[in-house]
């Protein structure tokens, strides 16, 4: 039974890994920018559900959609304030834009609360465990991969199905055609910015879920997996980046699994050497597309 | 409908356009031919809303279209189907199809506006599931024009549509353009291909390094000692496109 502990426990960390890949690569379809400060998202999710946790005795749902609303405004205003003025200039100045975002997020968490770790409080559901069928696990596993899915269906349905993710994906393939249809550039823009917002929002409070406290570099960890995750599944497609993160989140269980004790403090190490690996055999992403880049030429 | 006057647009340090003026009427054909580098693209591109001019106007309908991003100047009714086509080869052909009513709202016009694209387009009912970009070349065509007549231009233009594809496949481009046309949607086309545009279009425009060097019509043209030599293969210089 402790195989099939493993496997939830590996479901749970791989669609946990895919949901994060998937809110940086929304940005990046359409700008083909890595947004650098899509980590400090996932801290306002996480300072948020502190605050409203250590002052108020609003219920921790409550408090759980304030995360998510919060990091959805908050992502809306770095393109607001800070991407939108240099977006027409080049890649490389909205890339530093990223960078200074970031970092403008981060201190602000580090004077205004603190640079200390932060205890968050957490419903009871988080650390009751459940046995199914002999199998035990805990609820939060349980929690993640539910919501994680829900999500997963949810924003295909609608890149699938409305006009705006079909406006979403179109302007991922080709920005300037899809202006050229009538599409508002900044509303594009503006939409991916508060999806991704949306899905740092949720991804917090697993993330918090796991240590339940918060600290001003939480968000460095899911920047890198969304990061890497993207890069083997592919970063041109939201499949790829699916994909990529829940291949990710596997091989990560796996090798904490597999390794010895001894060798468990090098598991980023290792893991990274299995993503080498798959970058030699596969150096598009695991994802590829199914159709020729430019017929004419 | 269209007036364009002493427009100039600059890549950096590069003229594009030194001075182009051109005009089109409600209902016409007007085309715009030249060797590469004249501007053509450059001129479409700029009335699009794509770069930017330096000097000149561009008024559509008595309104200027200077400083106008392309998701504005589309909804004023200009539409464009770019050189190379650009659709969207990672969404499907009903995905195409529906973007480029983007700007329209009314859900049963898009039903009766589809089944208009399919008896024109027959091909496209076929693939209507189907990836764009997995479309041969001439479909990829077909759904770039029909994509952008899904917004109800007032005026459509057209770059290069015959560019890149076979013999038979020019044909059907070009009796696509005039069915459009005589539907009475006004159309401003850049050619390569001078003999049949010549045959097709009310007027033209000769351009060269970013001027008109010739305005009038094809009869008119078709007696331009440069025109007889580059184009239509009656000069020394021969062949029928550069």
């Amino acid at each position: 039974m402790i195989v099939f502990e493993f496997i939830i426990n590996a479901i749970s960390v791989g669609s946990l890994y895919a949901l994060i890949a998937l809110g940086l690569v929304i940005i990046y379809g359409i700008l083909k920018m890595v947004n650098f400060a899509y980590g400090e998202l996932i801290m306002v999710g996480g300072y948020l559900l502190y605050l409203v946790g250590a002052n108020t005795n609003i219920p921790w749902l409550i408090a759980a959609v304030i995360a998510v609303v919060g990091a959805m405004v908050v992502s809306y205003l770095t393109e607001l304030v800070a991407f939108r003025k240099v977006r027409e200039k080049s890649l490389t100045a909205l890339l530093i834009t990223t960078f200074a975002v970031s970092t403008l997020l981060q201190n602000s968490a580090l004077i205004i609360i603190s640079p200390r770790a932060k205890a968050v409080a957490l419903p009871q559901i988080f650390s009751t465990t459940i046995t199914i069928f002999n199998i035990t696990t805990s609820m939060r596993n349980i929690l993640t991969i539910v919501v994680s899915i829900a999500m997963l269906v949810g924003l295909t349905f609608l890149f699938r199905n409305t006009i705006l993710g079909i406006a979403l994906r179109a302007a991922a393939d080709d920005f300037q055609m899809t202006r050229m249809l009538g599409v508002p550039a900044n509303l594009v823009i503006s939409s991916a910015f508060v999806l991704s917002g949306a899905i740092a929002g949720v991804v917090s409070l697993f993330w918090i879920g796991r240590t339940a406290s918060v600290t001003p570099t939480i968000g460095l960890g899911p920047l890198l997996i969304a990061f890497v995750a993207t890069v083997i599944g592919g970063m041109r497609s939201l499949v790829g980046a699916v994909v990529g993160g829940f291949v990710y989140g596997l091989i990560f269980s796996f090798i904490g699994v597999l390794l010895p004790q001894v060798l468990l403090d090098y598991r980023e190490a290792f893991m990274f050497l299995i993503v080498i690996l798959i970058l030699l055999l596969r150096p598009e992403g695991l994802v590829r597309v199914k159709y020729a880049q430019e017929r004419v030429g | 409908m269209l007036q364009v006057e002493n427009l100039q647009v600059r890549y950096g340090a590069i003229t594009a356009l030194r001075d182009i003026s051109l005009k089109v009427e409600e209902g016409e054909l007007v085309a715009l031919i030249g060797v590469n580098g004249a501007g053509k693209t450059t001129t479409i591109s700029a009335i699009a809303g794509i770069v930017k001019a330096v000097n000149g106007s561009i008024n559509f309908r008595g309104h200027s279209l200077i400083g106008k991003s392309p998701e504005v100047i589309l909804r004023m009714g200009i539409a464009v189907v770019p050189e190379r086509r650009h659709i969207f080869p990672s969404l499907t052909v009903e995905e195409n199809l529906r973007l480029g009513a983007f700007s329209r709202h009314n859900r049963s016009e898009y039903r009766s506006d589809l089944d208009e694209t399919f008896t024109l387009f027959p091909i496209l009912k076929e693939r209507f599931r189907q990836i764009g970009g997995t479309l041969s070349g001439g479909e990829q065509q077909q759904l770039a024009i029909a994509r952008s007549l899904m917004a109800h231009p007032q005026l459509l233009m057209l770059d290069e549509p015959s560019l890149g594809l076979a013999p038979t496949l020019v044909d059907q481009i070009f009796t696509l353009i005039i069915t459009l046309r005589s539907r009475g949607t006004t159309i401003l086309l850049v050619e390569q291909n001078v003999e049949r545009t010549l045959e097709i279009a009310d007027r033209l425009y000769l351009l060269n390094t970013g001027r008109v060097e010739m305005e009038g019509s094809p009869e008119q043209l078709k007696s331009h000692a440069a025109i007889k030599d580059v184009y239509l293969g009656e000069g020394k210089a021969g062949g029928n496109q550069l």
